[in-house]
């Protein structure tokens, strides 16, 4: 007869068998008997965090930045509910997580016991799909099944709930069965017809733009080399979203920049003016779009996508190649190379009107701003760290506002899963946390967030767990006291109302840092940054580097709300000439 | 509705709403039909009526009919959305004038009052095969089966004959002919 095993056994097995190498919880009640077992399963590390939030952003840091599933381990009630942002925002961006939540006990289920709440129906919205575990010969098979239901398809979080007494019970554990599709739902949808139309669609062009997401990142570092291919052998422009940022070297001449509400001129001009969009990996979000009735008008739109249900969700295309970027794109390079094997010479005559169009939109410079010699201009500090970084392989996180636009704009990537931001949710506090867990994936790489003093504030407490486990991340700060962005919108918006948007009592960032005993540095001048960046960079602990910047600085180019991609605004000078009126003002 | 669910720009164009009947085949299991309920209220889509049982003892099949409303774009999204659900095998849709298709509501009808009243009730109900559940001197339970909008107009027409309750399921649908639906 084979081995018994108590369900919280079976939990550390069924990761022992998901090659789970990490997770990041907090005990509770609920969970006490598998946290009893942690000792019992050596190659699983346990990380600490100092609120469950914080454990569910840095399992996405460290899901984001290795490819592999982030893995989340809290109590019932309150643990439950403090993960919710985290599991909403790795919905929104795609992230793989493994939720496991302790429950109160299966005969106190439904009593408004202590720390009871119903996990799974407050988690319904904001995962995949989530389990309540009610017997416990259906344990370890629904473990085996939320790790695939994470990571297939469009990947994302799961949550798998466990009542108290199932983690006592015994039973045989089951290793997981070999793939197998979900009730038929097979990722890979296209046929080679769809290829040859969109190779014929490509000949076609004079005008033609790639448009990539983070679709490409989550099919895999194989995706992007893919990319890269497509890219030269078309010698197609390619412009990307915030999260599609890596997958295409920032630093090529064919790259555009990002686009969107706070892309390049270069990029969303484009996207405008082309008469062919390759929509591989995004979604068509409305921080890309700008106005919809108005978005590229004259294009032919192709959108490879693997889940069906992304396709004429917002914008009705003419070409969907439903299926996994990487399979798509290795078939249409191999089509490519059968029947257009000169594609490159023959089509360089058609796209070269077309690229003066862009260099002349290039040749505005939109990322350019007024320097200082007095302040630091956070554009500037952004340039600084990169210059001074960009031979490191760094890992860059960030919090969500300005300074998340700054750094998608002046920080070049040229490798994928180096660039962990919150899109969808734009959740302020992901950065901290989720450097936590990027560091933990690479504990040998510089792992840097770009974070505002103001997203910062919100999950600080994680510096706690960076200090415990020798993790020197390095938290750097544009520090405006100013919740940057809705400053600036109440600037355009709201008639310099700057309402509740300065943070008065802020505190000193370094002796802050000095508390949790990890290291503080602060640069005031534009003439100190670069010394104190090379100390912070010297510096093998964690650092909270305070970079005082421009107050009132604003981010730049932007699309005002309600506007098409081609009337953008480029800096103050023409912040006055165009005023945001009418319906535009009551849009987000 | 607007045409995009971006709050980001407003859609000025006026599409037409169709009405459709969503069969929906899925797990019967814990919550299930909370993830179906709750993806058409968390998007906003509408349901004008539910009608789910468990039809596969054996395999715990259930199967969901729901009539909805929308535009061509939110009918196909909510096709895809509820397709991506785990436990949900298949998803048919159907226009409501499909001729293919046949689509009955239930409707109980309570009367109360004199006997030629009770008559004159039953006799209304003739064209949806009524069966008479329950009679009382004063009273009569009427079961018919129709479409909504027949449904709709008796629950109209026997007011005048004394009708105190109505109580009504949603629609059930099936292909005609041999053919299923797979």
């Amino acid at each position: 007869m084979s081995k018994l095993y108590s369900g919280a056994e079976i939990v550390f097995k069924c990761m022992e068998d998901q090659n789970v190498d990490h997770i990041f919880g907090y005990p509770g009640g609920a969970v006490l008997p598998i946290y009893d077992e942690l000792q019992n399963f050596k190659s699983i590390k346990h990380v600490l965090v100092r609120h469950e939030q914080g454990a569910g952003h840095a399992a996405e840091g460290y899901a984001r930045s290795s490819g592999k599933p982030g893995v989340i381990l809290v109590t019932s009630g309150p643990g439950a509910t403090n993960v919710v942002t985290a599991l909403t925002d790795a919905y929104m961006d795609s992230i793989p997580l493994v939720c496991i939540s302790g429950q109160v006990p299966t005969h106190l289920i439904g009593t408004d016991a202590f720390q009871e709440c119903d996990t799974t129906g407050i988690t319904r919205p904001c995962t995949k799909h989530n389990w309540l575990v009610k017997d416990i010969n259906d344990l370890a098979s629904t473990i085996h099944k939320a790790f695939e239901v994470a990571t297939t398809g469009r990947p994302g979080p799961v949550l798998v709930d466990i009542p108290k007494d199932i983690q006592f019970q015994k039973t045989k554990y089951k290793k997981p069965k070999k793939e197998k599709k979900l009730n038929g739902k097979s990722h890979n949808h296209f046929n080679q017809n769809s290829i040859d139309q969109l190779i014929d669609l490509m000949s076609k062009s004079s005008k033609p733009i790639f448009y990539t997401g983070g679709g490409v990142i989550n099919s895999g570092p194989r995706a992007s080399e893919l990319l890269r291919e497509l890219v030269y052998a078309t010698g197609f422009p390619i412009t990307s979203t915030l999260q599609g940022l890596g997958s295409f070297p920032g630093d090529d001449n064919q790259f555009l920049g990002m686009l969107g509400m706070h892309g390049t001129y270069e990029a969303n001009n484009a996207m405008h003016d082309c008469d062919l969009m390759i929509n591989i990996g995004a979604r068509f979000d409305d921080r890309i779009t700008g106005k919809i009735d108005e978005f590229s008008p004259k294009s032919k739109k192709v959108h490879i996508d693997i889940d069906p249900s992304s396709i004429n969700k917002n914008v009705k295309v003419d070409l969907a190649i439903v299926g996994d970027v990487k399979t798509v794109l290795s078939s249409t390079l191999k089509s490519l190379k059968q029947k257009k094997s000169k594609f490159l010479k023959s089509n360089k005559q058609k796209t070269s009107k077309w690229w003066e169009k862009i260099q002349k939109w290039r040749s505005v410079r939109s990322l350019d701003y007024i320097g200082s010699e007095e302040t630091i201009k956070p554009q500037y500090a952004i340039e600084r760290l990169y210059e001074l970084t960009k031979d490191k392989d760094s890992y860059i996180t960030t919090e969500v506002g300005q300074h998340q636009m700054w750094a998608a704009q002046h920080y070049k990537f040229d490798k994928p899963n180096r660039w962990m931001t919150s899109g969808g949710l734009g959740t302020m506090g992901y950065g901290l946390p989720a450097a936590v867990g990027v560091q933990v994936a690479h504990p040998k790489k510089l792992v840097i967030d770009i974070a505002g003093e103001a997203s910062v504030l919100m999950t600080i407490q994680e510096m706690s767990t960076a200090v415990q486990y020798n993790l020197p991340i390095k938290i750097f700060i544009l520090n405006n006291q100013y919740m940057g962005m809705v400053r600036q919108w109440q600037e355009l918006l709201h008639d310099k109302n700057y309402s509740e948007s300065y943070t008065a009592a802020l505190p000193d960032f370094v002796k802050l840092a000095e508390a949790y005993n990890c290291v503080g540095i602060r640069a005031k001048t534009p003439e100190e940054l670069d010394d104190k960046i090379i100390e912070m960079l010297n510096t093998d602990r964690p650092v909270i580097f305070d970079c005082m910047v421009d107050k009132v600085e604003n981010c730049f180019p932007m699309i005002p709300s309600g506007k098409p991609h081609n009337q953008m605004i480029l800096g103050p000078k023409d912040q006055e000439n165009k005023k945001i009126t009418g319906k535009g003002k009551s849009l987000v | 509705m607007p045409n995009s669910k971006s709050a980001y720009s407003f859609s000025n164009k006026k599409e037409k709403f169709d009405t459709h009947i969503i069969v929906v085949w899925v797990d019967n299991e814990a919550g299930v039909l909370a993830r179906v309920v709750g993806l058409f209220s968390g998007r906003g889509y509408n349901i004008e009526s539910l009608a789910v049982a468990q039809v596969d003892e054996k395999l715990k099949i259930s199967r969901i009919t729901i009539v909805t409303t929308g535009t061509p774009q939110v009918v196909n999204q909510i096709k895809l959305q509820l397709r991506k659900l785990v436990p949900v095998h298949k998803v048919a849709d159907f226009k409501r004038e499909d001729k293919a298709v046949i689509f009955k509501e239930m409707a109980l009808f309570k009367i109360v009052g004199p006997n030629n009243k009770l008559e004159g009730a039953l006799k209304a109900c003739k064209k949806y095969n009524p069966v008479l559940l329950d009679k009382t001197k004063k009273s009569n339970v009427i079961q018919i089966t129709a479409l909504r909008r027949e449904i709709d107009k008796m629950s109209k027409d026997l007011k005048k004959f004394g009708l105190v309750s109505v109580s009504r399921t949603g629609a059930v649908a099936m292909t005609r002919g041999a053919d299923i639906f797979k």
